[in-house]
Formats: C-alpha cells, structure tokens, sequence
C-alpha cells in the first residue's frame, strides 16, 4: 500500500498542469490577425469597375503580365489607410506599381481621398459589396497583397504599412519577381 | 458658422462614403427552404471582423457582406457545405464555428471520450473497494 502513496498527488499535478495552461494562455499576448490561406495560390478571377472617372478598373488579367504588383485593400472611410499612404507614396517613387480595390465607397469619396493623401494608384477596382475582399481571404482594411507576374498572392500584409514595413514589401517583391521567371 | 458647418461636414464625410449594405444583407430569400439553410449557415460562420460573433448576429459591414455571399451561392443552388469549404479555402478553420477534426482539433472530440473512461476506471476502482 505505501509504495503507491505517490498515486495521491497524481490528481492535484494533473490540476497543477491544466492551471498552468490556462495562466499561459492568459498572459500570451493575443494575436487576433486572421491570415489569408490564399497566400501561394493564384488570384480568384475578377473584373471590378472603375470607380473614379480617369483611372481604369480591375481585372485579374492586371496581374498576369510579369511584374509583380502590390494589391492595396483601402478605402475613404477607412483611417489607417490615411496612416498608411505617405508609405504607399515612398513605394510608388520607388517604381513599384500599386493597384488597388476600394470597399463599400463611392467614387466622390476616393476622389477626395486621394486628393488629401496622394495618389499611388495606377488602377482601382470598386467592390461594393466586398465580393473580391471575401475571395481573397482578406478581413478587414488596410490590407496589401504582393503578386507575381504570373498572378500568384504571394504575400499579404495585414493593417496598415508602417515605415518599418516599406523594406519587407519591397524584399518580398524582389523575391516576387526571382521566383515567377 | 461656415468653420463650424465645415468641421461638421468632415465629420460626417466617411459615413457619406458608405455605400448601402449589399443586397440581400438584410433581406431574406424568396424561397423559405433556401433562407432557411442559408439561415442556418450563417449562425456557424464568424464574423472577421468583431470574431466573437456569428455573421448572423453582426452588424458589422462586412458581415452583412458575406450573409449577402451566403444568400447569394444558396440561392444559386450551392449546398450550405460548399459555401462553408468556399470560405474556409479562404480564411481557414477559424471561419467556422464548427472546426472539422483535423490536425489539431481531434483532441477536443477524443478528450471528453478519455476522460469520461477515465473516470469510469476510478469510479470502478473506489467502489470495488468498499
């Protein structure tokens, strides 16, 4: 019967695991970025209109033509999207083309957006309805998708870019640019 | 006045930049049987955006979108199943409030399974000994 003593305490370890689990899990800082699971596949097929008179629409035909392009998520009513546009301005000077699609807004609104932010867009797409935002696995704006000349998501940065952010996005488009030849 | 009406103006000027909640965000479909699956769909799916809700109980945009995209593929004679994989492909498992058992999720489905055997085992035991 002694030689089993020890077979007590195996509860209150048990007890002492399962609490130490959970103060883990507690003081972990959260991280509630949800991540696309398109990133490596190919960009779902799409053609949005335009939005603003003078700057033509979006199709997925756009990112097929062997550049790698930046895809920016934005829109007017969005305020990160102000934080994030001196950023888009630096790559844009930096030669890299940004294409972008604008989320539940209207054309007077992104006109007037871009007047006050800049504009590094060479097209916008309209998605009233958020139908390309949902088939790219994207939840919220801003967000940015790097894709290859051949079409294919091959990153996706989520929130706005910060300054620290301009040198990750221009190394993943270099890579971009290696990995579609 | 006229800085005060300006200021007020700005103010106002993102939600002027809304546009109308998509179609059938708030609207249900003709056909009972559909709206009902499409209904049901939605209660297990999450809102991206405010995560501890369902996109039924959202008020959020975007998740009067994807109850639009939900209607929507019903309608168009999708089975509730495929519109689930549909976004899943997207978002991942995280999507839904009803994860496949996969990877790692089996523990949740075998964990209760163990223990209820467990406590059999030494409820069994304690009793032999009286």
């Amino acid at each position: 019967m002694s030689g089993k003593r020890w077979v007590v305490w195996l509860p209150l370890c048990a007890f002492g695991v399962i609490v130490a689990v959970v103060m883990w899990g507690l003081y972990l800082p959260a991280d509630r970025t949800v991540h696309s699971a398109m990133v490596g596949k190919p960009l779902p097929a799409f053609t949005l209109p335009p939005i603003v008179p003078g700057k033509p629409g979006l199709s997925d035909k756009d990112f097929r033509q062997g550049k790698p392009r930046l895809l920016n998520v934005f829109a007017s009513w969005c305020i990160p999207c102000i934080a994030e546009a001196p950023q888009l301005m630096t790559l844009k000077a930096a030669g890299v083309p940004i294409d972008a699609v604008a989320i539940r807004d209207t054309g007077p609104a992104i006109t007037g957006f871009l007047r006050r932010n800049g504009d590094p867009y060479a097209r916008i797409g309209d998605d009233a309805t958020s139908r390309l935002q949902l088939a790219l696995g994207s939840s919220g704006v801003p967000e940015t998708f790097v894709i290859d000349g051949r079409g294919v998501i091959r990153m996706q940065h989520v929130g706005d870019i910060r300054p620290e952010d301009v040198a990750r996005l221009q190394q993943a488009l270099a890579e971009a640019e290696v990995g579609a030849e | 006045m006229r800085k005060f009406v300006l200021a007020l103006a700005l103010i106002a000027a993102p939600v002027m930049a809304q546009r109308p909640p998509a179609a059938l965000a708030y609207t249900q479909l003709p056909d009972p049987a559909q709206e009902a699956e499409a209904r049901a769909l939605m209660a297990t799916l999450r809102c991206l955006v405010c995560q501890g809700q369902s996109i039924a109980d959202s008020d959020a945009d975007m998740a009067g979108d994807m109850r639009a995209l939900v209607r929507q593929r019903i309608a168009g004679g999708e089975r509730p199943d495929e519109v689930r994989q549909w976004l899943i492909a997207r978002y991942g498992d995280y999507v839904t409030f009803d994860p496949p058992v996969g990877g790692t999720t089996w523990p949740l489905w075998v964990a209760p399974i163990v223990l209820l055997g467990l406590g059999m085992l030494v409820a069994r035991a304690s009793f032999r000994r009286r």
